[in-house]
């Protein structure tokens, strides 16, 4: 297909549903969605098994992380398109980490053209939190600049300006679905909230959050955003505790996470062989307490993607 | 001030190693400030030098110390009590703006650094050196309350806070503050927090030293024909 083709398919009405993703915030469904990562090398089948296996039929979308954790592995953009043909809708994450305002305009235009619509606009952890501590961290752009990017190409021109010093003119223009992440549950939360609005004046229009364990203080949170007109779709972020230790590591060393006393001692008390179903119910527990705050959940399995079907069916949904 | 950091000891004699007739040339600006490249840590780092030449056998290695005022200006070189290509290897200990001039102003010289040039510094409490500003070429500290986001922040963002925030500190390391946490703070106390939800528009990064290559500052009336540095 040509790009001209691919143009003639970009929908005129700017409230045209661009994704399936959309779409179904439109209808007012509960949206349900998941996550894989790149492995570090060219072995995707395993990742892209996941995804058809247990995601392809349970979840609106899959994230595909982007070089996650600043941990070198392949990227989102080939995977998320992967996905594409095997009729599995992505959101393709993106920091702003690792390319300048360059590289992310030309990822996003080649993103659309690949058939990717929805994106998730991330900062991304520093380098100095990975594998490749002597990389030379880029954000030219933090997450607010890269949805204001995304915006400016929709509207048909780039970041930069021609000789005479007006807007460039692209020929043919994305439309993408737009989010980014927020942390609900942090120490301090009104810095959180007002990144948040920045982001959402900057275009994006939807939320999923950082892991989410205490729906109380999700339920403030919602509370807050809403009073203050920020009305976008929020999907409550859910990462799946595989042990207590897992719980306990993310207490000390995940910023905004608070696992709670409770979900702690479930996994303690779980033998070896009742854990991963203690786990599993703990998610859906989650999702059932706070569904009706908000309009999905984003399952982040870290590898136990086999569990999605049963995290959905012990959240009732 | 322009804050540097001595060079670990075993990367200052690998450097010296081909060398015979050594000077230490200490400055008298920023490092002698910041402690680590006055004439005092140049007595020091000479005798260190001598002391771990002799022990490696070469105890014929003959080390001078000299200081100037401030080796980033011409006027001063003429304070040098030899010229430096009378050496077979000059090690600085200014920051690198004097290793880069006093390696120019003797072309024939071998002019080397003992120290690694790291910022721009608050000296904050007593031996302690804060970095306050990342030299940028573009400020923004009227919209962040005096807070340099470029450098206080270590991704260097310009809109808010990310999600690496805990407790304050950054997720880089938890004794280091996280700058927006920083600006935050100042701005709700200043009672301007509507400074902090402005969306910026992305960074004129040409201003900075990456943008456009070397930076120069002219100002006309002051100016002469340089004999360096053209």
């Amino acid at each position: 297909m040509t790009t001209t083709a691919l143009n003639e398919n970009t929908p005129v009405n700017p409230n045209e549903p661009v994704s399936r993703l959309q779409r179904e915030f439109q209808a007012g469904h509960f949206v349900v969605s998941g996550e894989i990562g790149p492995p570090k090398g060219t072995s995707i089948e395993k990742c892209l098994h996941e995804a058809e296996e247990y995601l392809k039929h349970t979840v609106v979308a899959v994230n595909v992380t982007d070089i996650q954790t600043a941990v070198m592995r392949t990227g989102s953009m080939a995977i998320s398109h992967m996905l594409v043909d095997r009729g599995i809708e992505p959101i393709f994450q993106m920091v702003t980490r690792d390319r300048n305002r360059l590289a992310l305009q030309s990822d996003l235009l080649s993103a659309w053209c690949l058939g990717i619509r929805n994106v998730l606009a991330l900062t991304g952890d520093h380098v100095a939190m990975g594998d490749h501590a002597d990389a030379k961290p880029v954000f030219d752009l933090d997450s607010v600049g890269l949805l204001r990017a995304m915006t400016t190409l929709e509207n048909g021109s780039d970041m930069g300006l021609d000789a005479k010093g007006n807007a460039n003119v692209l020929e043919g223009s994305p439309k993408f679905f737009k989010g980014c992440c927020v942390t609900p549950c942090a120490d301090e939360v009104e810095p959180q909230i007002l990144k948040l609005q920045m982001k959402v004046a900057a275009g994006a229009q939807y939320v999923q959050t950082q892991a989410v364990y205490e729906p109380a203080a999700f339920e403030k949170f919602m509370t807050e955003i809403r009073k203050r007109g920020i009305n976008v779709p929020v999907l409550v972020g859910i990462v799946q505790l595989k042990t207590a230790g897992m719980g306990k590591y993310m207490n000390t060393s995940v910023p905004g996470v608070k696992v709670p006393d409770w979900i702690l001692k479930k996994l303690t008390d779980a033998s070896k062989e009742d854990r991963q179903k203690i786990s599993i119910d703990i998610c859906g527990q989650l999702v059932r307490e706070m569904k009706d705050m908000c309009q999905g959940a984003h399952l982040m399995t870290l590898g136990w993607d086999h569990c999605v079907p049963d995290i959905i069916k012990a959240a009732g949904l | 001030m322009i804050v540097a950091d001595r060079k670990p000891m075993e990367e200052i004699l690998a450097m010296l190693a081909p060398y015979k007739r050594v000077l230490v040339l200490a400055c008298g600006g920023c490092v002698t400030v910041c402690v680590s490249g006055g004439e005092k840590q140049a007595d020091l780092l000479a005798s260190q030098l001598k002391l771990a030449a002799a022990a490696a056998g070469r105890a014929d290695v003959q080390f001078d110390v000299d200081c100037i005022t401030r080796q980033c200006d011409r006027e001063f070189a003429a304070m040098l009590k030899k010229p430096l290509d009378q050496y077979d290897a000059v090690l600085s200990i200014a920051c690198g703006v004097g290793v880069g001039f006093m390696s120019e102003l003797a072309p024939q010289a071998t002019v080397l650094p003992g120290l690694n040039t790291t910022s721009y510094d608050a000296s904050t409490a007593k031996g302690v050196w804060q970095e306050y500003c990342g030299g940028c070429g573009d400020c923004l500290l009227a919209e962040t309350g005096g807070i340099c986001p470029i450098v206080r922040c270590s991704k260097g963002l310009t809109n808010g806070t990310c999600g690496g925030t805990k407790t304050g500190k950054c997720e880089v390391s938890k004794d280091m503050d996280c700058g927006w946490y920083l600006i935050f703070k100042k701005l709700q106390a200043a009672g301007k927090l509507e400074l902090y939800t402005k969306v910026r528009p992305a960074k004129k990064w040409s201003k900075d030293r990456n943008g456009k290559g070397a930076r120069r500052l002219t100002h006309k009336e002051l100016m002469e024909t340089e004999e360096f540095s053209k």
